[in-house]
């Protein structure tokens, strides 16, 4: 594929599109930045960043507590905020909850459900392909509560063995948690499978979808699931603020996670009275320009289309597949069929913090590391991978960047 | 070679190099050039903290002076702790604790350094004064 060809393909003006991202139009060691590490964090458009301006320039004040005009209309914001990004994933806005991002909600559904449903002897399953925010919660909960944590195993490509999962659930099954794209390896996991099967034997699934919500479209009534988590900086939103959604029939039963301000409906000495979700879950004064620059971002991806962006980094994730493959020695972790625009690898013996070094000294921005998954690291026997995750703003000219990068670096470190 | 004019030959020698590249070539030289660490010193104990990749300093002391070997999985960390070493290696604790590892400034290093890299290196500097000091007091009591 050349690179002509693949732009007469993309349904996107990506040129047009970049425009609205100033940060691509800076210089990082005196080239013109390359930006591939969405995965860790997309870059932010002015929608995003002059709401939040405007946030703060005109109607800042706190939320659910004033009479005052300003504060009416940050409460609207912030309620109208919590509709969007509910409407984004077809929830209501009383099943969104605010969370300062995807960890945080992960700890918040650990720490509630695990008080509420999880004794000694019951079970929780996750994946070798999870991330540390969806391993270290649970296995807090697991100590806590003398439950014991199960693992799915995946295959060489970095697929879930589904027959294993399968085998897994039990009667002591009380929650699934897995996530839903792959942070190291872009695979993107049968969730509807996992979902169906768990129902069958009435197990709740939690889907961590912070790698899936900006690249696919993700409908929870649909799927028919009962919790999920994601992440606004993720989402061309700003850092700070994430959400957690649960079906309003699990979260009613759910205990409060942190006690404080906005989680109450009456408090006396003798006896406090929660509020109904999502407020219970939502102490103390929240991220309010956070959840107004989330629906921003979840905004501005809507106006441009959820199908074009997939379409879009679907081509480009073609591209780059085939253009990695050419380079000598390279070595992708994790190759399966179905994947997002996310590329880990590892070249010869050389160690990805040297390779993720002399990218960034040609512009080049990779993540390099374990990418918080060590036990997959541990499992493909490999200190980490240098990793390459694209958007829709990046563009085929910038694959071939990536590819003469790595092959200069790769003659600097000749092994 | 007094460490001072070990450091000062480290800043001639990079102040030949325009391009980024021929400065990375350089680093990366010098850690093929670090003479191998014996595989037993390779242990947990002599890992650096705050280095990405795993970087494993070791200080022997004989005849009243201090010799380091060390080694890295990365390329780059291996030759950054070679330049640190060979400023340092073969010179009494009380001159090594006293060094003042200017030379890390003077060839530009830190601009081109990432973050963590940086924090790595400041974290080998550390260790080599803190085997200095050690063997310094050490000396200064048997005396």
């Amino acid at each position: 594929m050349k690179v002509a060809e693949t732009m007469v393909q993309i349904p996107l003006d990506i040129e047009k599109i970049r425009l609205d991202f100033p940060i691509l139009h800076t210089t990082v060691n005196g080239k013109p930045l390359v930006y591939f590490d969405n995965g860790a964090t997309t870059q932010k458009p002015l929608a995003v960043t002059r709401a939040i301006e405007t946030y703060y320039n005109t109607y800042n004040s706190n939320v659910h507590r004033g009479v005052h005009t300003l504060s009416q209309k940050a409460t609207m914001a912030y309620e109208e905020a919590r509709t969007t990004v509910a409407g984004f994933i077809n929830a209501q806005p009383e099943e969104l909850i605010f969370t300062k991002g995807t960890t945080d909600a992960i700890n918040l559904l650990a720490y509630t459900f695990g008080k509420k449903f999880i004794k000694e002897g019951d079970e929780i399953i996750i994946s070798a392909m999870e991330h540390h925010s969806n391993i270290v919660p649970w296995q807090l909960c697991c100590e806590e509560r003398k439950a014991v944590l199960k693992v799915v195993p995946i295959n060489e490509n970095g697929e879930l063995l589904m027959d294993e999962f399968e085998r897994m659930l039990s009667d002591k099954t009380k929650l699934v948690a897995i996530t839903y794209v792959s942070n190291t390896m872009g695979t993107i996991n049968p969730v509807r499978d996992i979902i169906r099967l768990a129902h069958a034997r009435k197990v709740p699934v939690m889907l961590d979808a912070a790698q899936a919500v900006q690249h696919i479209a993700v409908d929870v009534k649909e799927l028919d699931v009962d919790f999920m988590a994601f992440s606004g900086h993720k989402l061309y939103g700003p850092t700070g603020i994430g959400a957690l959604y649960g079906k309003l029939s699990w979260l009613e039963q759910l205990p409060p996670y942190q006690g404080g301000g906005d989680m109450i409906k009456t408090v006396s000495f003798d006896k406090t009275v929660y509020a109904d979700p999502p407020l219970r879950f939502e102490a103390g004064t929240p991220n309010i320009a956070g959840a107004i620059g989330m629906a921003a971002g979840v905004k501005y991806i809507i106006g441009i289309g959820l199908d074009k962006i997939a379409t879009t980094e679907r081509i480009l994730t073609e591209y780059a597949l085939e253009r990695l493959s050419s380079i000598d020695g390279l070595r992708l972790i994790g190759m399966a069929e179905h994947r997002g625009p996310t590329f880990s690898f590892v070249i010869g013996n050389s160690h990805p913090t040297d390779v993720g070094e002399l990218l960034d000294q040609q512009g080049i921005a990779v993540r390099t590391g374990h990418h918080c998954t060590q036990p997959l690291m541990d499992r493909y026997c490999i200190p980490g991978t240098a990793r390459a995750s694209l958007s829709f703003y990046n563009t085929p000219e910038e694959i071939e960047r990536l590819v003469d990068g790595i092959n200069k670096a790769m003659k600097l470190l000749k092994r | 070679m007094t460490i001072k004019e070990s450091q000062d030959k480290i800043i001639d020698d990079f102040a030949l190099f325009e391009e980024w590249s021929d400065k990375y070539e350089h680093i990366i030289q010098m850690g093929e050039d670090l003479p191998a660490m014996d595989p037993k010193y390779k242990v947990d104990e002599n890992l650096i903290r705050g280095c990405q990749s795993k970087v494993w300093l070791h200080a022997e002391f004989k005849d009243g002076l201090l010799h380091f070997t060390a080694d890295s999985d990365a390329q780059i960390t291996k030759g950054l702790v070679a330049l640190v070493v060979s400023a340092v290696s073969g010179h009494t604790p009380a001159d090594i604790a006293d060094t003042d590892f200017y030379f890390i400034n003077a060839i530009g290093l830190t601009g081109h350094l990432s973050q963590t890299r940086a924090g790595g290196l400041a974290s080998m500097v550390k260790q080599i004064k803190m085997y200095a000091l050690g063997y310094k007091v050490q000396q200064a009591q048997k005396n």
